[in-house]
């Protein structure tokens, strides 16, 4: 396989990697019931943080963890709006995505486009020899290969362990977990905390690794509401969410060299569109009404399998306050 | 036991303002700078000449306009995001009329300031469509369009609006003198003409709200859209009206800071407008006759903070910061008050907004 598509596919999987954490956080918390609206803001302020954190301390590992409370402070402001105040959780969601995005560029404002730590390329021994998925998949940064064992750490979790049942079934149908003894606010908050952890993890994969440094406004803005989406695309599943991740910078980075590329005039600027597009084309299609739509026009012998494989039902009780009596 | 739930009251009303205080005072002294002397600033800059207070009113009527229109989306159930692309299209359409039609300014005008309106329903129809036709929520209907309306004025202004000197990401070539609305005066300046079209859109937004079928369907579809459909509102249409009536106020907002403020397309000409306004609803939920008054204080810290750059070195975003923990805050602590409330009494319940509208709307029937 030629070298420049193997690089090119690299860089794809490294672009990948916060959208893929940042999508399985959220899908850990939306899966217990809860809507963590924040994550554009919250993607951003554990960036700034988890950036000024490594650089004070000189050691990414501190930038990492800074950013990862960053995120789970936020997503427990949700869950105590939520649970304990009764408060809307897309409202408190909206306003801490705004609030974070400015707070980053207030506090952040010395720390602008200046050199810092990084997280390095780890080539893994043995498997970077693998050929194709050597290159393509074990040359990376270690938060790649966190990001890995995430997407099957995930999956394990929620379909093959007990307490990824109750998990599912907090967020499915809390009344019957509560009957049969779960602590469902309980888990709500452990939960919500974890995927916000992974939401301020993927900050820090921007900040230490896929776009360096800090800037306003920050460069990554946006893509907490893509991988919101991917969410949704994803079906709550933490393969298909992941699939939906690589699609998108796959997509992403396919548009970009058709900008580089002398032969096709489009404006530049309108390339900046495709990823919004995208976002409500994917979310069109695996709508109730788009599944519908596409089936119609399919063959028989592949309807069946469209639509299982599109379907895409969020949690029964996403968005939903369980109030125990 | 009566005076210490007054005196609770009154204390959990005035916490969060200054808990917020509290919090950015830390912050400013966290990025080295003197929390007195930036409040200080903030002050200034919103009140201390005719400059800067119609400066303040210059953020305070697009910044109403969206208030009052997203109060009709919101009593609608409806989280439209997609305000400031409604805004950014507005602007978009209006600047279109400014650049390449010539007629008499009594005549422009108002064209301008209608095709504005146009451009914002069309881009909120947008998202009411994908939301009620397509399944697609409108919260990320709205900020993929936000996002496109942002791109396509950048095109715009980088392409084919680009000054004749040649291309600028910066803006468009100034609109001539007959395009802008004429200001009060030199040292007040202020659009008469806008000053009307908000005091309008309050008293349209509030008394449709209060006293009209409309208004009573959109409250309907807003607290619970199934029974709203069983009792025979027809939600689907109150939604895109709804979508409509907050896009063209939008868009009249968009156009107020092209034909106004600036007197060129830029892009992201909404500057946050969009957003700052469902701050502002968030706060007073569906009391739209508050909306204005909430919408001067978030128009004077914002005005109040443009020239911190240049005064203290701080960034503008102080003013975002502060507005945001304002309004979390405030919801926190409403939170807290109705639990404090729920704890001290069992009272015979009433019955629920939900039922009592229900029972309202059948009466009208």
């Amino acid at each position: 396989m030629n070298e420049e598509l193997l690089n090119i596919l690299r860089s794809v999987v490294a672009n990948a990697t916060p959208l893929v954490i940042a999508s399985l956080g959220e899908t850990i918390t939306e899966r217990a019931g809860v809507v963590n609206l924040s994550l554009d803001g919250s993607i951003i302020l554990s960036a700034m943080v988890g950036f000024v954190a490594a650089l004070a301390s000189n050691s990414p590992l501190v930038g990492i963890l800074v950013a990862m409370l960053a995120g789970m402070i936020i997503a427990l402001i949700i869950a105590v709006a939520d649970i304990e105040l009764k408060q809307d959780q897309i409202a408190i969601g909206f306003i801490l995505t705004l609030l974070a995005t400015d707070l980053a560029t207030f506090a952040g404002q010395d720390y602008t486009r200046i050199p810092g730590p990084q997280i390095l390329t780890t080539p893994l021994p043995v498997l970077k020899d693998v050929p194709v998925i050597g290159p393509i998949f074990f040359n990376q940064s270690i938060l790649t290969y966190i990001s890995y064992l995430l997407v099957f750490g995930v999956w394990f979790w929620l379909f093959r362990t007990r307490p990824g049942l109750a998990h599912r079934s907090v967020g499915e149908r809390p009344e019957t977990a509560f009957a049969r003894g779960a602590k469902v606010n309980r888990l709500r908050y452990i939960y919500t905390a974890a995927g916000g952890a992974l939401v301020g993890l993927a900050g820090a994969a921007y900040s230490l690794s896929v776009k360096p440094g800090w800037a306003t406004p920050p460069n990554m803005q946006g893509d907490g509401w893509i991988a919101l989406a991917i969410v949704i695309f994803g079906g709550w599943h933490p393969f298909r969410v992941v699939l939906g991740a690589y699609l998108f910078a796959g997509l992403r980075a396919l548009s970009s060299a058709i900008q580089r590329s002398p032969d096709i005039q489009i404006p530049i600027v309108l390339l900046n569109a495709v990823p919004w597009l995208l976002m409500i084309f994917t979310l069109l299609l695996v709508s109730s009404g788009g599944i519908d739509r596409l089936v119609r026009v399919l063959p028989r012998p592949v309807q069946k399998w469209t639509r299982n494989f599109l379907r895409s039902d969020p949690p029964a009780a996403l968005g939903t306050r369980f109030e125990p009596d | 036991m009566k005076n210490r739930s007054t005196a609770l009251q009154i204390t959990l009303t005035i916490l969060p303002i200054i808990v917020s205080l509290v919090i950015t005072a830390v912050l400013i002294m966290a990025v080295g700078s003197d929390p007195r002397a930036v409040f200080e600033k903030v002050w200034e800059g919103a009140f201390r000449d005719e400059r800067s207070i119609s400066q303040v009113i210059n953020f305070w009527i697009p910044l109403t306009l969206v208030s009052m229109g997203l109060t009709v989306t919101f009593t609608a159930g409806l989280w439209n995001i997609g305000v400031e692309g409604q805004m950014m299209l507005g602007a978009v359409f209006a600047s279109w009329v400014a650049l390449y039609t010539t007629l008499d300014p009594i005549l422009l005008v108002p064209l301008e300031v209608l095709m504005a309106m146009a451009g914002g329903m069309l881009w909120a129809l947008l998202v009411g469509v994908l939301k009620t036709r397509m399944g697609v929520h409108e919260i990320f209907g709205g900020v993929a369009l936000n996002a496109l309306a942002n791109v396509f004025s950048i095109y715009l202004i980088t392409g084919p609006w680009q000054p004749p000197e040649g291309g600028s990401i910066q803006a468009t070539p100034p609109f001539p003198e007959g395009a802008l609305l004429p200001p009060l005066s030199d040292s007040f300046r202020v659009s008469l003409l806008a000053l009307v079209i908000v005091g309008l859109a309050i008293v349209g937004v509030v008394l449709a709200l209060r006293g009209t079928r409309w208004g009573l369907q959109l409250k309907a579809t807003g607290k619970n859209p199934r029974s709203a459909l069983l009792l025979g509102v027809p939600t689907e249409r109150s939604s895109l009206t709804a979508f409509m009536v907050c896009g063209g106020l939008a868009g009249i907002a968009g156009s107020y800071r092209v034909l106004f403020t600036y007197g060129s397309l830029r892009p992201l000409v909404s500057g946050g407008i969009g957003f700052l306004g469902l701050l502002v609803v968030l706060l007073i939920a569906t009391r739209a006759l508050w909306a204005p008054f909430v919408a001067f204080a978030f128009a004077a810290i914002l005005g109040g903070s443009t020239r911190l750059k240049i005064a203290l070195q701080l960034d503008a975003s102080l003013a975002g910061v502060l507005q945001g923990f304002l309004v979390l805050t405030v919801l926190l602590s409403n939170g807290l008050r109705q639990r404090l409330n729920r704890g001290r009494a069992a009272e015979p319940s009433a019955p629920t907004p939900a039922e009592a509208l229900a029972t309202e709307v059948a009466h009208h029937e």
